[in-house]
């Protein structure tokens, strides 16, 4: 009898062991990032770190046109009718950007996916062209003036598409699910895709990368203030960290000491990057993307009627930087910066390309997701 | 020889039918039918039944019974009426209180008010089962701790959903009716007010579960060892002490130079038990009402520790960028 009590304790003991061993096999890598003690650290799955780097192969670079044929060459609007934003690129380096762009976004369909076939160059047809109009304008602002969230790497069309027409990971406004009538929908308390599966809110993206929710929830004082917003605002930033931290494949204290989340000086410069990067979502969805609604058509748009926007999935894809960090914008300089305000339909002439820059400095003490 | 054990061994405790000894001042009205459970004897007593449940027992049975189908009702209506959904999602469904736009008002019903109507009936429920608790012990004849023990849970449920919403003018800051929403809330709530571990309270509250569990297992597992020499007559033990007593005073003695006896181990365990409600509870009702943020609260009073910061200095971008 107690032969056997011994030989069952010894057994469940084993099985117990290897159960909770197995459950991270390979062992995980650990990269320590912040003071000992801490815990900032990323844990990463050998595996998985593999997936991730056969998921963010570079295309290969497009053969460089050397500078001096460059400069020989006449500019591209010299050659063609209706070239609104890459007008002055030289004639070679333009080829070289549209071969690129094909590859990048629509290798199988070819020029014809947004150049109607049997129609000039110049047309207007496809709505695919105005998009893309509109996209090279957004590249092109993102690495101009983003340099707090992109340096380092910038941004092309391969970022977010990678040899898809549209990319992978897109977001519309949610609806929210169908509750029955005379009930009010929360807005959560279902599984939520976009925050990993808990029940916080379904669509964080909707008021603070489209609009200009203040993410700031955290008290800012040790004794009670007054001005504390709602717990319940707490549950949508929260949501919006676990898409960040699925976008982004880190865990928390990639960016914050999870003592005190809301401390910026016990946070990673990383926490900073990603700051901007909510500021250059708003501005993208709200600039570029939200104007070609009108005009798109209806299969691009979603339940509501309004266009596939970004979140930081979109580039991201995984990984902490898209693409682990490569460069690629140093091989297309003129997706590096905006081209010089004459065209008319440049979206950023705007007097106020900014958007409402001027009234959101008076809520600025409180403005987190806010600019 | 065949000893009397529970789980470990195959001896049924198997008796004639008992209905349990008459008790003055109380209606014998003991209802229910009563049965044996091998299975039962497993774990406990063999013998199923009677029930005594009188009239507290059965409004408390009610009160619930309403509280229960509001918010599984409610639930069932957020997946518009489709059971494949409602069980899916069981988990992550909630009956949500209002929002903070309401304050402490009577919001619309199928936007906080049910939340409000469900938790009046939970409560009702709650402090007649209670009551109940409390009356069932006088009349047996017992003292009354089992009730004040049951009013420490109670108070932390209070607290959490009754008394700190009306303090903070809310009830929007009261806990959600749902498995998951009430996790993903316990977090937010921490995150909101600054991570609760630098809250004191909750550091005793802590202290006093973890050492609940430490104390049952530390307890149950000194009066088994000792039950061959009599340690399961805990209380002549108490009275007079035997040789199981001595061992096991002995043992924790000369483990770790102090012992508690055969009495105050069971007051050990209550308190234990009972603290960890009532920190909890005064913890929580400070917390928003007195602390905004515990974590600046800590460093205010020394309690954070500093550690050095690895690589730049990180500045919030809103005070060195201004409006971007």
């Amino acid at each position: 009898m107690k032969m056997l009590t011994t030989k069952f304790f010894a057994t469940v003991g084993l099985g117990t062991a290897l159960l909770l061993g197995g459950c991270e096999m390979p062992r995980p890598e650990s990269t320590q990032w912040g003071y000992r003690g801490t815990g900032m650290e990323g844990l990463y799955n050998t595996d998985r770190l593999v997936d991730l780097a056969e998921n963010n192969v570079l295309p290969e670079v497009q053969p460089a046109i050397p500078p001096e044929a460059a400069a020989a060459s006449p500019k591209a609007k010299d050659v063609y009718q209706n070239v609104q934003v890459l007008g002055d690129v030289s004639l070679p380096e333009f080829t070289r950007l549209m071969v690129a762009i094909t590859e990048w976004v629509s290798p199988e369909e070819g020029c014809n996916y947004c150049h109607a076939p049997g129609e000039s160059l110049a047309s207007d047809t496809l709505y695919t062209k105005k998009v893309a109009r509109v996209m090279i304008q957004m590249t092109q602002n993102a690495n101009e003036n983003w340099d707090a969230h992109v340096g380092g790497a910038g941004v092309t069309c391969y970022t977010c598409h990678r040899g898809k027409n549209v990319p992978e990971y897109v977001w519309n406004i949610n609806p929210g699910h169908q509750v029955a009538s005379g009930m009010k929908n929360q807005m959560q308390n279902v599984s939520s895709v976009a925050a990993g599966l808990s029940s916080l809110p379904v669509d964080p993206f909707t008021p603070f990368l489209l609009d200009d929710r203040n993410g700031r929830y955290a008290g800012d004082t040790a004794l009670r203030n007054e001005a504390g917003v709602s717990l319940k605002e707490a549950e949508w930033g929260y949501s919006l960290m676990m898409h960040f931290s699925n976008a982004l494949g880190v865990n928390c204290t990639y960016c914050h000491n999870s003592r005190a989340f809301a401390a910026w000086d016990e946070s990673s410069s990383s926490r900073v990057r990603a700051w901007h990067g909510i500021q250059m979502v708003q501005e993208m969805n709200n600039e570029y993307v939200d104007p070609t609604t009108q005009w798109l058509p209806s299969h691009r748009l979603g339940v509501l009627d309004d266009a596939q926007k970004v979140n930081c999935e979109t580039c991201h894809q995984g990984a902490y930087k898209p693409l682990l960090g490569a460069n690629m914008i140093k091989n297309y300089p003129n997706l590096a910066q905006l081209a010089k305000a004459e065209a008319p339909m440049e979206p950023s002439t705007d007097d106020t390309p900014m958007g409402d820059s001027d009234s959101s400095m008076d809520d600025g003490s409180m403005g987190g997701g806010n600019r | 020889m065949i000893e009397y054990q529970n789980i470990f061994t195959t001896v049924q405790v198997s008796a004639p039918d008992y209905a349990g000894v008459p008790v003055e001042n109380t209606h014998d009205d003991r209802t229910g039918v009563l049965t044996h459970s091998y299975l039962m004897g497993k774990l406990g007593d063999a013998q199923i039944g009677p029930i005594y449940l009188g009239p507290l027992g059965v409004a408390a049975l009610f009160t619930g019974t309403i509280a229960f189908l509001i918010i599984g009702m409610n639930m069932f209506a957020s997946v518009n009426w489709d059971p494949i959904e409602f069980v899916r999602q069981l988990f992550w469904l909630a009956l949500e209180p209002p929002g903070p736009q309401y304050g402490l008002s009577f919001p619309p019903l199928n936007d906080g008010g049910w939340w409000l109507i469900a938790g009046a009936f939970l409560t009702t429920s709650i402090l007649l089962w209670w009551w109940r608790t409390f009356s069932l012990a006088n009349n047996y004849g017992m003292g009354n701790q089992m009730a004040w023990a049951f009013a420490a849970a109670i108070w932390l449920y209070l607290v959490l959903g009754f008394i700190r919403p009306i303090l903070m003018g809310s009830w929007s800051e009261a806990v959600p009716f749902g498995i998951f929403p009430h996790l993903d809330w316990t977090a937010a709530f921490s995150l909101r007010y600054g991570n609760l571990f630098y809250n004191p309270f909750h550091m005793w509250s802590i202290f006093f579960l973890y050492g609940s569990a430490v104390l049952f297992a530390m307890h149950g597992a000194t009066i088994l060892a000792t039950s061959r020499y009599g340690a399961d007559r805990e209380i002549d033990q108490i009275t007079d002490r035997g040789t199981a007593a001595e061992r096991g005073a002995l043992f924790w003695r000369w483990t770790m130079g102090f012992n508690a006896s055969m009495e105050s181990i069971h007051k050990w365990a209550w308190w234990f038990g009972v603290l960890t409600c009532v920190t909890g509870g005064i913890g929580i009702l400070l917390t928003g009402t007195v602390v905004e943020n515990w974590y600046l609260w800590g460093m205010k009073h020394g309690l954070v520790p500093t550690y050095p910061m690895i690589g730049e200095a990180v500045v919030d971008p809103l005070l060195t960028e201004g409006a971007q």
